[in-house]
């Protein structure tokens, strides 16, 4: 049974909280950014929430996901710990990773996350890998594998999916089509314009779905795993959505007006659109709303008041850290 | 001459070399539109047109693909990796095709290839986005690598990579982007590539370093002084080919030699200059060679990347225990 159930009351509150706790997550990684506490760069996928969420919901424990430079969502949706997460991107020891991982390199080992990913593509062959480990040994997982829509254009993704097309794979890829790869547009990137359609170059029938709309994420992810469960090889889903944020800091948005992000934001919002959906079908009450943004803000708000206290490793923590028994100590 | 920073200087630079040889273009992830995460190629565009300031889609393969078949049609590509990290996307076409052709085809197709990217430590990036891998691709041979530490020098060196009958690696680095300012000829200017360059005369040790340590090295040079240390900084720019008589003229002179890199200890470039002054000034040799370099760990979290990368204090450090010795 998939972990989250968006068409019953507790799987509507379930799944708006963790959408809130994503969007919360971001925007405390904006705050602490401002305040020179986290360093570095970072990608936000304020505006994508659905996508990492109904995916996510749709899987059941012992499945495996690998994720991209844009996952906290992903992160947070397979299970992590608010609170591990941003002690991770703060680089402090109680991170997943102790620090070493950061937002682009986070794993989640425990939850079955095999990891975020610095290079566009970088985790797709993995996924091939990790779904041919999970038959061979005759488990029943499925494997996600989360991809932008930049990765399409990146040799890795074809070869990924002919891989998992002609060993018969246990593996979904999910494309989160943000619509630009960078400053990119799709348009402008992709020949022929569309992810979906690629799949079928390997035998691997391609879906193009709304990604803002939560309960038809969750419907269309929750479908295509159990294909893929059921032994019928891998799948595709392209879920097209939008990222309100630049690419990463540096980003000036030069190649999109303010009015085509006010524009997603104003009409598309995913937040927005499950909200009104869930309340509309009585899954949810207008107060049932009020309780899950006040707690993912309780959440975020302890989450960073811990992790920013955690402590900061040290050098010797990096000792013996790339081989198994031997030590890597600094050499003056 | 005019002060600016070396982002300026790189931008600045292209913009000439392209109003001068009008089959010199610019290709990468982000150049056009944007103008470069790092703003290098800001302005390019507008005056240039989409033609010859191509983005790309990121697919780093493709972009030095690309670049090879260019120039062996008769074009003068800069291609621009977003980050040296984002080269091992591309590794083969770099070292292996891009390198090669000249060699496989009995120099009809010399590549006039230029590849710039940003690299290196010290700006609280992630692993991929602060490496210095520079090392792994000395061991191409076939491809020439630059790796200037002032802004003068980033112009001299970047005219001399655009107009070299062969594929260069220009090394750009990020820490040095903006810090890094200084007199820039506003004429026409080239770095020989092959040449060191002295950039702090002393008589009692010798620091060899490239890209930002040589700041390092300087900033160690300095206090070194004010202990009656005089430290001799090479800029040793040009990797790949070596200024080996700059190199050991400097360190039979002063007989003790620190070589200072980012990059991770075991087979870094470091190791190569190590053995090279080992074999040509063994007689000199007043100390044994001192090596700075990072561990052998990926690059560390930002907490970590000032004990990672060998800054002014273990430079300093390393110089005081070489001329003790």
């Amino acid at each position: 049974m998939p972990r989250v159930d968006p068409s019953t009351p507790e799987g509507a509150r379930a799944a708006l909280t963790t959408m809130w706790t994503i969007r919360r997550f971001e925007e405390a990684l904006e705050d602490l950014y401002s305040r020179g506490l986290l360093h570095g760069t970072n990608h936000l996928s304020i505006g994508q929430e659905a996508v990492a969420v109904g995916v996510c919901g749709a899987l059941e424990e012992g499945d495996l996901i690998t994720s991209t430079h844009r996952g906290h969502g992903h992160c947070l949706a397979h299970g992590a710990d608010p609170m591990r997460m941003m002690a991770e991107l703060l680089g402090r020891v109680d991170g997943y990773c102790r620090g070493r991982g950061g937002s682009m390199h986070i794993a989640d080992v425990d939850a079955g996350n095999l990891g975020a990913n610095g290079i566009v593509a970088g985790s797709m062959t993995i996924a091939a890998g990790a779904a041919l480990s999970m038959r061979m040994q005759g488990r029943d997982a499925v494997v996600v594998c989360f991809f932008g829509d930049g990765a399409a254009n990146e040799g890795s993704f074809h070869e990924a999916l002919n891989l998992a097309g002609v060993w018969g794979l246990p593996v979904l890829f999910l494309c989160e089509n943000n619509q630009y790869g960078m400053s990119m547009s799709q348009d402008s990137s992709t020949a022929g314009g569309s992810v979906a359609a690629r799949g079928a170059a390997y035998g691997i029938e391609g879906r193009r779905i709304d990604g803002n709309d939560l309960d038809a994420v969750h419907a269309a992810a929750a479908e295509a795993v159990a294909g893929v469960r059921a032994g019928g090889g891998p799948a595709l889903l392209e879920a097209v959505t939008y990222r309100y944020r630049g690419h990463s800091k540096s980003d000036r948005n030069l190649y999109r007006t303010l009015d085509e992000i006010e524009s997603w934001r104003n009409e598309r919002d995913p937040v927005d659109r499950f909200e009104a959906a869930a309340v509309a079908s009585g899954r949810l009450t207008a107060e049932d709303v009020d309780a899950v943004r006040a707690e993912a803000r309780d959440l975020l708000r302890d989450a960073v008041q811990r992790a920013v206290r955690s402590p900061e490793p040290t050098v010797d923590d990096l000792d013996g850290a790339a081989y198994a028994g031997r030590s890597t100590a600094a050499v003056a | 001459m005019t002060v600016r920073s070396m982002i300026e200087t790189i931008r600045l630079t292209l913009e000439d070399e392209m109003a001068r040889d009008e089959r010199v273009m610019v290709l990468g992830e982000d150049v056009g539109t944007q103008g470069g995460v790092f703003r290098a190629t800001e302005g390019l565009k507008a005056r240039f047109g989409a033609d010859r300031v191509v983005d790309t889609p990121v697919a780093e393969a493709g972009i030095i693909g690309a670049s090879i078949g260019l120039a062996t049609a008769g074009m003068v590509p800069v291609a621009e990796l977003q980050f040296l990290g984002f080269a091992h996307q591309a590794f083969h076409q770099i070292g292996f095709q891009l390198a090669r052709f000249r060699y496989r085809t009995l120099g009809r197709f010399p590549l006039q290839v230029t590849i710039r990217a940003p690299y290196g430590g010290a700006v609280h990036a992630p692993e991929l986005h602060s490496d210095a891998f520079e090392g792994m691709l000395a061991n191409a041979p076939g491809l020439k690598i630059v790796a200037p530490s002032t802004a003068a020098d980033a112009r001299g060196l970047l005219t001399s990579a655009i107009r070299d009958p062969d594929p260069v690696l220009y090394l750009e680095p990020l820490r040095g982007y903006r810090l890094v300012r200084d007199e820039v000829p506003d004429d026409e200017h080239l770095v020989p590539i092959g040449t060191a360059r002295i950039a702090r005369p002393g008589r009692d040790v010798t620091v060899l370093a490239w890209s930002f340590q040589v700041v390092n090295a300087l900033e160690a040079a300095e206090a070194a002084a004010e202990e009656g240390i005089e430290v001799e900084v090479v800029d040793v720019r040009s990797l790949v080919p070596l200024d080996e008589t700059t190199i050991a003229e400097s360190v039979s002179r002063t007989g003790r030699c620190v070589v200072v890199e980012e990059a991770p200890r075991t087979a870094g470039f470091g190791a190569e200059l190590t053995s090279t002054v080992q074999e040509l000034c063994f007689l000199d040799l007043e100390a044994p060679i001192a090596r700075l370099a990072g561990w052998d760990t990926p690059y560390p979290m930002p907490l970590l990347e000032k004990d990672y990368i060998p800054g002014t204090a273990r430079i300093l450090d390393a110089v005081r225990r070489t001329v003790a010795f």
